[in-house]
């Protein structure tokens, strides 16, 4: 985040339903331009926290700020914000044109000035021109999300929420319309806030990633922080396929560790967070090794993933293809990663998670 | 095998369809028949003359089938403005009360029409329910608001309700909510919300629920004799009047052609122009 002064601010906003609590008093800064994924699985708030974000329901406390203005004690049909909906929301009775100029026709824009500003957003969006007489539901699921986009752009909003939007497409559609999405943001320059509960999604698009969990935040940063230091467990396995090994007085059980690493973990306990890629076959030299037995083999592409029944417990690793175990299942291996692959979580975080 | 269900389908159907095309269309090529007879006769063995279309023109009918056709719009309109919200309220709003309020509606429908107004002939008549305990009580006494026009469409509109406030409900309920919430969040005011995406999504509702009232009002004869008094005539008052005192069959069916042929071109008028599935967003 840049050091300029937030173009949103939310303090301590809490949200219950009867003597349920959605969210727990959060705080988030987004800076002006930036694309922030609001991330987390199901249950952990992030719908909720768009529906007080955009105007749809009401904090039960605490305050959001659109740079000097406080937003949350204004409806959502006078706020400087939108929303593109999970659903989309296209009103399915009027044409592409007609619901890209629907912002535009409240604020009672000629029709002319419509006209041209639609044409402009089917060609920013890289729709053909004559889909602005087009009926909805002429267009296909790709379409149909670039017509939402041109109509919540028409709207020029301050921040754009997105709802899980691209959740109903199918993979490949999906994984276009994400860098689309990323292009978009650059071009227009726009603040995006994206609720998603794909971490790919995230991770693709996004400058930060914000992880819920509980009605909380877990950790915001961006997502290469995120991934090499998780603030707990559950983010770490959030975050994708993770080694987790217990850490005892400096000491791993199971594990020979270099004069390196027994200097840089001594007295320390909590627990040691591994990536899959991050662990080696047969090494010729490491600040961490441990001896195992392969216990499945599965094949992804152009990696390998095992299964490896160790003294630590059961790790993951994944390697290039050409660095296949031979023997398959049953052979010994011995594993190894270097210092700065492990990322610890102190204890009182650990326990805490 | 799709043909042959098809084919199993139309056999199935065509035993409902014959007793359905006979019930339908012999009454009104029967009215239709006797409507170009010689006036005053009692069978169809007569050269047609068309006679009594040529009384329905010369006596001043007309005003009977406009009274008709104005009592039906104002109807129709004052019960789209009363079962909006209500409907809005069942399809939206209410939950479980949606079926209470639904079996209350229909269960004045298990009283026949007659009766009912004469319930409310009671009501509102000169020393009725209300004009005789208000004159107990106040000793103030008043006229009946009866036997005019605002109470001939008081009463349209109340007989009616049911056949507005269905369809409008089924109409209401096809609006996605997310439509809604979404004109919500670009700008629109309520009104907005109602006129760009309420409205036009639940026309089906609404063309069905009009339609049902206005016919049904236009056909009516009931309020204007019982509440009304027979302040204004009305097109289906002059009918029965053709047929029973005035014992004349085919000028009470050339008057019954005419409002078949008004409402008919009106209600194919205004199905041909509402594309439905268009309203719907269901046309691709």
């Amino acid at each position: 985040m840049s050091d300029a002064s937030p173009i949103l601010r939310i303090n301590a906003l809490t949200k219950t339903f009867d003597d349920f609590t959605a969210l727990h008093g959060i705080d988030l800064d987004v800076a002006e331009g930036e694309f922030l994924a609001i991330v987390g699985p199901s249950g952990s708030g992030k719908t909720t926290l768009i529906r007080l974000l955009v105007g749809m329901d009401d904090p039960t406390d605490g305050a959001i700020w659109l740079r000097d203005q406080r937003i949350d004690v204004i409806p959502a049909n006078r706020r400087p914000t939108c929303m593109v909906f999970q659903s989309l929301a296209l009103f399915p009775h009027r044409t592409v044109g007609q619901n890209i100029e629907f912002p535009l026709k409240l604020r009672g824009v000629a029709a002319k000035a419509r006209k041209d500003r639609a044409l402009e957003l089917l060609d920013l969006l890289r729709l053909p021109r004559d889909y602005y007489a087009k009926r909805i539901q002429q267009c296909s699921g790709g379409e149909k999300q670039r017509v939402a986009l041109a109509r919540a752009l028409a709207f020029d909003p301050e921040i754009l929420f997105f709802d899980e939007p691209l959740s109903a497409l199918d993979y490949r559609l999906r994984k276009t319309l994400e860098k689309e999405l990323k292009d978009l943001h650059r071009r227009t320059g726009k603040t995006f806030i994206y609720i998603t509960h794909s971490l790919e999604e995230a991770m693709v698009m996004s400058d930060r990633i914000a992880i819920m969990r509980a009605g909380r935040f877990e950790q915001i940063a961006p997502a290469e922080e995120i991934y090499a230091r998780p603030v707990s467990p559950f983010v770490a396995e959030f975050m994708g396929e993770v080694n987790f090994l217990p850490l005892r007085a400096g000491m791993v059980a199971g594990a020979a560790l270099s004069s390196a690493a027994q200097a840089a973990l001594a007295g320390q306990g909590g627990t040691l967070v591994l990536r899959p890629e991050s662990l080696r076959l047969n090494p010729q030299a490491a600040d961490l090794t441990l001896t195992g037995t392969v216990a499945a083999a599965y094949l992804l592409g152009s990696r390998m993933q095992y299964r490896i029944d160790s003294p630590a417990g059961e790790l993951t690793v994944e390697v290039l293809r050409e660095d296949a175990v031979a023997g398959g299942i049953g052979a010994p291996v011995t594993l190894g990663c270097d210092l700065a692959a492990l990322h610890l979580i102190a204890e009182a975080r650990d326990a805490a998670a | 095998m799709r043909r042959r269900e098809r084919q199993l389908g139309a056999l199935y159907a065509l035993p409902l369809s014959v007793f359905l095309g006979l019930t339908f269309l012999a009454p009104i090529l029967l009215v239709a028949g006797f409507s170009m007879m010689p006036e005053k006769v009692f069978d169809l063995a007569h050269m047609p003359d068309f006679s009594a279309y040529r009384t329905v023109l010369a006596q001043g009918y007309w005003k009977s089938v406009a009274w008709s056709l104005v009592l039906a719009a104002l109807a129709t309109l004052i019960l789209l403005a009363v079962c909006w919200p209500l409907a809005y309220a069942m399809a939206k709003v209410f939950r479980r009360f949606t079926l209470v309020l639904t079996i209350g509606v229909v269960m004045t429908l298990f009283v026949s029409e007659n009766i009912r107004l004469f319930g409310w002939v009671l009501t509102l008549m000169k020393g009725g329910l209300i004009e005789g305990y208000v004159r107990h009580w106040t000793g103030i006494g008043f006229d009946a608001p009866l036997y005019n026009v605002p109470v001939i469409v008081f009463g349209l509109v109340y007989v009616y309700l049911p056949f507005m406030l269905f369809p409008l409900a089924q109409g209401i309920s096809m609006v996605p909510d997310d439509a809604r919430q979404a004109a919500f969040d670009l700008g629109a005011t309520r009104w907005q919300i109602l006129r760009e995406i309420e409205l036009p999504l639940a026309m089906p509702g609404i063309m069905v629920g009009s339609l049902l009232s206005f016919v049904l009002a236009a056909g009516a004869m009931a309020e204007s004799k019982l509440l009304g008094g027979r302040a204004v005539i009305t097109i289906a008052d002059e009918v029965q009047t053709a047929f029973t005192y005035g014992q004349n069959w085919p000028l009470g069916s050339a008057l019954a052609m005419v409002l078949i042929a008004i409402i008919g071109t009106l209600a194919i008028w205004a199905i041909s122009k509402a594309d439905l599935d268009a309203m719907m967003g269901r046309k691709s």
